[in-house]
């Protein structure tokens, strides 16, 4: 039955009830709003986007960096300028004859911003928690280098185990499975690749040879079946690849077996476990106040790693307290405003997520006195124009991007210096396609990007062309460069001419263009954004003026991009890489064979072994030989299309004291402070006379001469 | 009663039925619409302006305007200039074109020779054309517009009457549907679709589908929601009322009451909301160009140009050619569909004729 | 009403199921996952973050433990082979779950973060868009054809003339910059509000402004409406009684669906004037295939929706008599 609605009556007072309503909901909007001010900070900058988290395990981008180097410090500090490690809550250290060993002495006077004082055991417990695998750590490999930690970051959770001679053995009801997946690096350390000798589902006795690991021969630890799953072919004898993540090879054993190895005490469970591998891994507090490292390699960027925020300590009390209480919601809790403690210059006051971060002051770092800011705001606005606005109205005191079409006019302005800085742009080439194929086509398109016009043109803040992978700037490497014309003297021009020519000549090489073999329409991929399609648009220009090869623009946006990178399912593909310490190794082991990042579908094992001799090289002078062999063949190969080497973006108030342009675009807010109008004017004339304002201050030449506390702007 | 689903009226029926009721009314709606036009010399700007859009869209190869793909790097973008040689012109700056617009282009190369217009109305920071870059734009805007427009008509229309001409129980089902359609927000449909339409891009271009094209079947594919909600709403009052109870009680058919009373009484409404729908698909067409997820180079949009033009809009220097030429046409074009779209409402309404003069 | 009422609660429970189920399966489909990132992970990281976040489940599995009402984890209940810490979770609790992206929060907490802001917005921008919208409307069709008609419907189509981010950059220069009126982004006080308020609201005006000249002119040519001027009605009460009502329809119909979209936010708006609100999720969580957020918003849409979809179906009783709210 149909239900009628009469409300005869109230209907004179119907609209003026919307309206009510609609004034109650502005009211609202008013209320809400007024609860929302905030008094400005001293300083305020913009990060670029909302921070996945304020963990410094569980995070990997450059605006969550800025907000950890704030909030945290790790064993070494930044130097603003040269970036070279300063003490930071080591005081200092000591690095072993064969650069393996490090002794960190940490400063009895660090302090976490509860008060609390900072002990070794906090950082070895923090790294303990990088590398476990409950943590999921994306960065936990920048541990790696440490002696056993890759075999601990991999050991399997809640499972029984059989240790011997790095294996691991996971025991289900009355199955043993032998796991080398992967197996640890040192075990594979001094030998070539793994052998195995063994066939899925062929019977053996116990002690049959089974893995042959350089000269040493592990043996079956029980007899029984082997099983093997998704061994990479062949499945018989010859190398596997150790890293692959998804073999595993499987032993059925007998439960009397297992009870003998339990009796044995060769079968740790569960902590147990967990302990005897951390036993095993290089990192000990031997004190309160000493921590020592061992490395599988000598590392020499491993002092500036711990100065990086994946190896930041983190306060142990307050996690553990967080998880006593709430068990399923303490891995976010600690890091509320209220809860989190830090041991950085700044402490988190308050979180308003899109929004920003209000940090404090921490009074209790151990460098207080010298730290100018009372609060910094950390905004997470990331609009190109938006941020200008903000910038320009004084909102906002730095902002890290511009927008393109503004960047001449902004370069007339005394607040933007941009500055080369570790970072590269370039093409990767998917070198399993044809005609791709073939080295001498991927020359042809490398030769024939016109690098000037896209630097001049496009990106326009004195970006410099790029031959090859390294960037200008790397400290303590000359570059390999692939051939092409010399620009020094003569007109780029020219030169770019010069390249089109031969590269058209490598093309009829190959075999294509006029009176060849048709070479076909190229893809070339970027992922969603104006500046990438725009540098497309010139590549794909010049290609098809100067090679007559079709270029079609393909636009996707990010994670569709980056799968279709992984599955090889591009012709040319848009990358970048950004340095996460100083130090060519960064840029060059991603295009080793096996590496995840790799992407291209080459691989070169003369190149791969350079990089391993590299790795294993003490001496810097001849490590950067090692790797530079390693880039000519690189460059030779052009499995990529190098294109230049990034600068910074930022403007910044010229007020703005401690804020030095870096080869990193790393900006430490522990160093900033505000200029008086008298420091202010003798910097602008330094900048006039073009010398790099050199930083004032007491003996490292780091703190502003006045900064003591509240420095007026 | 039960109403008959059957259209299949034969192919002279329908027509018949239309020809009665134009009888009826003493002039069809078409003749009506043209009578109000004429009349009023704000829709024949209107209509003028549209057609002026629609045939330099359509006739776009074949005018002397520079390349609107091909580079020309300057390091800013260059303000309108009236005169100057504009430089020769060869057909390697125009790619990814169909037959006919080559054949087009050809016939450019006769009528004009190499000549070609100075920038009138500036360049874009890569050295083109804003004016060819406008033209060259419309294309893909009207295209886009016209084809969600038509694919929200058909299907809206026909979803939204039946399902107010049957009320109860079949319009509850049938409104239920387009409630869950509406709840998902759009922008998921749309990222998954473009997210597969990539990974099958190879054999899709083998089958001559373009990306754009799935554009105009996505777009299309949501608006028809609006429409429906608004023909049911009107159907709904409209099927209490006299003469549709009169035309049952005749023993008029489904078919019948829907083609010749209900629907036509629902024009003027649905003609409103097409004039919105065309201008607010453009509109969304802008908002994926400002996602990025727009048309790739060479193809260039009014959505594009207008995202493009944000940047423009600054306080330390404002390229103002950017965004003034972009937006206006756009406004221009939006308004006087718009304006016409209200004429025509007063113009098909069945009953505004008789009260209103 | 009662048992309508009933109804239209087992519908909306069943579109929502529809939503969660379809979307779900939809994010799922697309490629990229929320952990794929310019630096592959090595495989055993990966792993260990998907063991961490469930992925490595069945996704029928996923997909029951994210519904709830029994939480499958390892604390779960222990006929199921958890602890039996934590019995219930999912959205059937109430429970949304852990964003991917956003690790230190909970879509609840994101959710109950933005919204109000959002909703503070929106308000603004509805209350503007009623008010300009409607007040044109009706002084527009009071002489149709006239020079204020033609002068207000220019103006009024101003607003879907134009894409809203010209619209916001014009307004910025001209308020932020040239008359340093208003600030011309953030986030922290009433007058924050008014640029991006003016800015979403323009389009809405626009429409609601046609509509309620549209509506308007058409209920002024009911018969009621002529017998009511015959009678010698003033013509205040003749709009005011006679033709508001009618020609409100279509605008109530409009405005449900306008409302929730305007409530919950705009990306483009809230992305150039930096406002932390709930529209810039409904793109970015897609974009950054945080599963849990998304489908959070998506949730979080389509209960306004039906919501106000239902507000709409009682409003349009109570304007129009002819139309009865019939049982299903």
């Amino acid at each position: 039955m149909p239900v009628v609605v009469a409300m005869r009556g109230v209907r004179s007072r119907r609209s003026s009830a919307a309206l009510l309503l609609l004034g109650a909901l502005a009211l609202g909007a008013w209320s809400l709003v007024g609860k929302a001010r905030l008094v400005r900070a001293d300083f305020v900058m913009a990060n670029g986007g909302e921070v996945t988290s304020l963990d410094p395990a569980r995070v990997t981008g450059v605006p969550e960096g800025r907000v950890l180097y704030a909030l945290f410090e790790g064993l070494v500090v930044k130097h603003p300028q040269t970036l070279e490690p300063l003490p930071g809550m080591a005081r200092s250290w000591e690095i072993s004859e064969d650069g393996r060993r490090y002794t960190f002495h940490l400063r009895p006077e660090a302090r976490w911003s509860n008060g609390d004082p900072l002990f070794a055991s906090d950082v070895e417990w923090s790294w303990r928690r990088l590398l476990h695998p409950d943590t999921a750590a994306e960065y936990a490999y920048q541990l790696w280098g440490v002696v056993a930690a890759r075999a601990f970051s991999h050991h399997p959770r809640d499972r029984g185990l059989f240790l011997e001679q790095g294996l691991w053995v996971e025991a289900r009801a009355d199955t043993l499975r032998l796991g080398l997946q992967p197996p640890s690096p040192e075990l594979l350390d001094g030998g070539p690749p793994l052998v195995l000798r063994c066939t899925p589902g062929e019977s053996f006795e116990r002690g049959d040879v089974l893995i042959q690991v350089g000269e040493r021969e592990l043996s079956a630890p029980f007899s029984g079946r082997c099983r093997a799953h998704n061994l990479p072919p062949p499945t018989g004898e010859g190398p596997v690849d150790p890293y692959a993540a998804d073999w595993l090879l499987e032993w059925e054993a007998s439960s009397d077996e297992l009870e003998q190895a339990r009796a044995q005490g060769r079968l740790l469970e569960g902590s147990e476990l967990e302990q005897a591998l951390w036993d095993r891994v290089g990192i000990r507090a031997l004190d309160e106040h000493t921590l020592v490292v061992d490395l599988v390699h000598p590392t020499p960027y491993f002092l500036q790693l711990t100065g990086y925020y994946p190896l930041f300590p983190v306060h142990r009390r307050s996690l553990e307290e967080a998880r006593r209480r709430n068990p399923k919601t303490w891995r976010r809790q600690w890091l509320a405003p209220e809860n989190l403690v830090t041991n950085g210059p700044f402490a988190l006051y308050e979180r308003r997520i899109n929004d920003r971060l209000r940090l404090r002051k921490n009074p209790y770092y151990w460098d207080a006195d010298r730290v100018a800011m009372d609060t910094i705001d950390i905004l997470a606005a990331d609009n190109y124009g938006t941020l200008l606005n903000l910038y320009l109205t004084g909102e906002v005191d730095w902002i890290d991007r511009a927008p393109p079409n503004l960047v001449p006019r902004l370069l007339e302005r005394e607040d933007f210096r941009p500055t080369p800085y570790l970072g590269v742009y370039f093409y990767r080439v998917n070198v399993t396609r044809p005609p791709l194929d073939d080295r001498r086509v991927r020359t042809a398109l490398a030769l024939s990007i016109d690098r000037e016009a896209i630097c001049e043109k496009i990106v326009k803040k004195g970006e410099q062309p790029n031959w090859g992978l390294v960037p200008h700037g790397m400290p303590g490497y000359r570059r390999a460069e692939m051939k092409h014309a010399p620009r020094k003297g003569g007109s780029p021009r020219v030169a770019f001419e010069a390249d089109c020519e031969r590269a058209r000549a490598l093309l009829a090489e190959a075999g294509f263009g006029p009176g060849g073999k048709e070479l076909g329409e190229i893809e070339l991929l970027y992922n969603t954004s104006e500046a990438h399609r725009d540098i497309a648009e010139v590549v794909a220009d010049g290609w098809r003026r100067h090679l007559g090869v079709d270029a079609r623009l393909v636009n996707q946006e990010w994670k569709v991009y980056l799968d279709t990178q992984v599955q090889l399912d591009y012709d040319v593909s848009r990358s970048s890489w950004i340095a996460d310490y100083a130090d060519p190794n960064n840029f060059l082991s991603v295009f080793v064979g096996s590496g995840e990042n790799n992407r291209t579908g080459w691989s070169d094992p003369a190149y791969d072994e350079w990089i391993e001799r590299a790795a294993r090289e003490a001496d810097p002078a001849r490590r950067a030989e090692l790797l530079r062999a390693a880039e000519e063949i690189l460059v030779r190969e052009l499995p990529i299309l190098p294109i230049y080497t990034y600068v910074s973006t930022n403007l910044v108030k010229p007020r703005l004291g401690g804020f030095h342009e870096n080869v990193q675009d790393d900006h430490l807010p522990k160093f900033l402070y505000w200029m008086d109008d008298e420091e202010l004017e003798r910097s602008r004339q330094a900048r006039a006379a073009g010398s790099q304002v050199s930083p004032g201050g007491p003996d490292s030449g780091l703190y502003p001469p006045a900064a003591a506390r509240g420095a007026e702007r | 009663m039960r109403p008959s689903w059957d259209f299949g009226l034969g192919p002279g029926r329908l027509e018949a039925l239309w020809n009665e009721s134009a009888e009826v009314r003493g002039e069809s709606p078409g003749q009506l619409a043209w009578k109000h036009v004429k009349a009023s010399r704000a829709m024949r700007a209107c209509l003028l302006l549209l057609a002026l859009v629609g045939l330099t869209s359509l006739f776009a190869p074949l005018l002397p305007l520079p390349s609107p793909m091909a580079l020309a790097l300057e390091t800013e973008p260059r303000p309108p200039r009236l005169f100057g040689s504009g430089q020769a012109w060869s057909a390697a700056d125009y790619w990814e074109l169909n037959p006919l617009d080559e054949k087009l282009l050809a016939l450019r190369a006769k009528l004009f020779g190499e000549w070609q217009t100075p920038a009138w109305m500036g360049t874009d920071a890569k050295g083109r054309d804003m004016l060819a870059r406008i033209v060259w734009g419309s294309r893909t805007s009207i295209l886009v517009a016209l084809a969600a427009t038509l694919c929200s008509l058909l299907v809206g229309v026909s979803y939204g009457a039946t399902a107010g001409y049957f009320g109860g129980r079949v319009d509850n089902w049938m409104m239920r549907v387009v409630d869950v359609l509406y709840s998902i927000p759009f922008i998921f449909l749309v990222i998954f679709l473009i997210s597969v339409l990539n990974e099958y891009r190879s054999e899709l271009s083998r089958l001559g589908v373009g990306p754009m094209t799935v554009f105009y079947v996505v777009i299309g594919l949501v608006y028809w929601l609006t429409m429906a909600r608004v023909v049911r709403g009107q159907v709904l009052a409209l099927r209490e009322s006299e003469f549709i109870q009169a035309a049952r009680a005749q023993g008029a058919s489904f078919a019948r009451i829907l083609g010749v009373h209900l629907i036509p009484n629902t024009l003027s409404v649905v003609i409103v909301y097409l004039t919105l729908t065309v201008p607010s698909v453009m509109l969304f067409e802008a908002f994926l160009s400002f996602l990025g997820l727009g048309v790739a180079p060479p193809k260039v949009s009014w959505g594009l140009l207008a995202a493009e033009s944000i940047e423009a809009i600054n306080p330390i220097h404002t390229f103002w050619w950017l965004v003034v030429w972009p937006a206006a046409a756009m406004g221009s074009t939006l308004l006087a569909l718009n304006v016409l779209g209200d004429g025509l409402r007063d113009a098909l309404d069945p009953r505004h004729g008789k009260s209103n003069r | 009403m009662r048992r309508f009422l009933l109804r239209r609660t087992l519908w909306f429970a069943l579109t929502l199921w529809a939503v969660i189920t379809v979307s779900f399966f939809l994010m799922r489909s697309v490629r990229g996952g929320p952990f794929s990132s310019e630096r592959s992970l090595h495989p055993a990281v990966e792993a260990n973050l998907e063991a961490r976040y469930h992925l490595d489940w069945p996704l029928w599995k996923q997909y029951l433990h994210y519904l709830g009402p029994l939480n499958l984890d390892e604390q779960g209940a222990t006929w199921l082979g958890g602890s039996g810490e934590d019995l219930w979770g999912g959205v059937l609790t109430g429970e949304l779950g852990p964003s991917f992206k956003y690790r230190d929060f909970t879509v609840n907490e994101i959710i109950a973060q933005s919204l109000p802001i959002s909703l503070a917005l929106g308000s603004v921008a509805l209350l503007w868009a009623v008010l300009v919208g409607g007040s044109t409307g009706i002084l527009s069709s009071l002489r149709p054809g006239g020079r204020l008609d033609l002068g207000l419907r220019l103006f009024a189509t101003a607003g879907v003339a134009l894409p809203n981010f010209v619209i916001a950059g014009a307004l910025i220069l001209l308020f932020g910059f040239q008359l340093e009126l208003l600030p011309v982004a953030g986030w922290g006080s009433f007058s924050h509000l008014v640029l991006p308020g003016i800015a979403l609201g323009a389009p809405f005006a626009a429409y609601i402004s046609r509509l309620t000249r549209t509506g308007m002119l058409e209920a002024l040519a009911q018969d009621h409406v002529r017998t009511a001027r015959a009678k010698g009605l003033p013509e205040h009460l003749v709009l005011s009684r006679h033709t508001l009502r009618g020609a409100l329809l279509p605008v109530v119909s409009y405005l449900g669906p306008a409302a929730a979209g305007i409530l919950t936010g705009s990306l483009v708006i809230e992305r150039i004037f930096a406002i932390p609100g709930t529209g810039s999720h409904f793109v970015n969580s897609a974009l950054n295939r945080d599963y849990t957020l998304s489908m959070g918003v998506t949730i979080l849409y389509t209960t306004l929706v039906y919501g106000l979809n239902f507000l709409v179906d009682l409003t349009y009783t109570l304007l129009d008599p002819r139309i009865r709210l019939e049982e299903a």
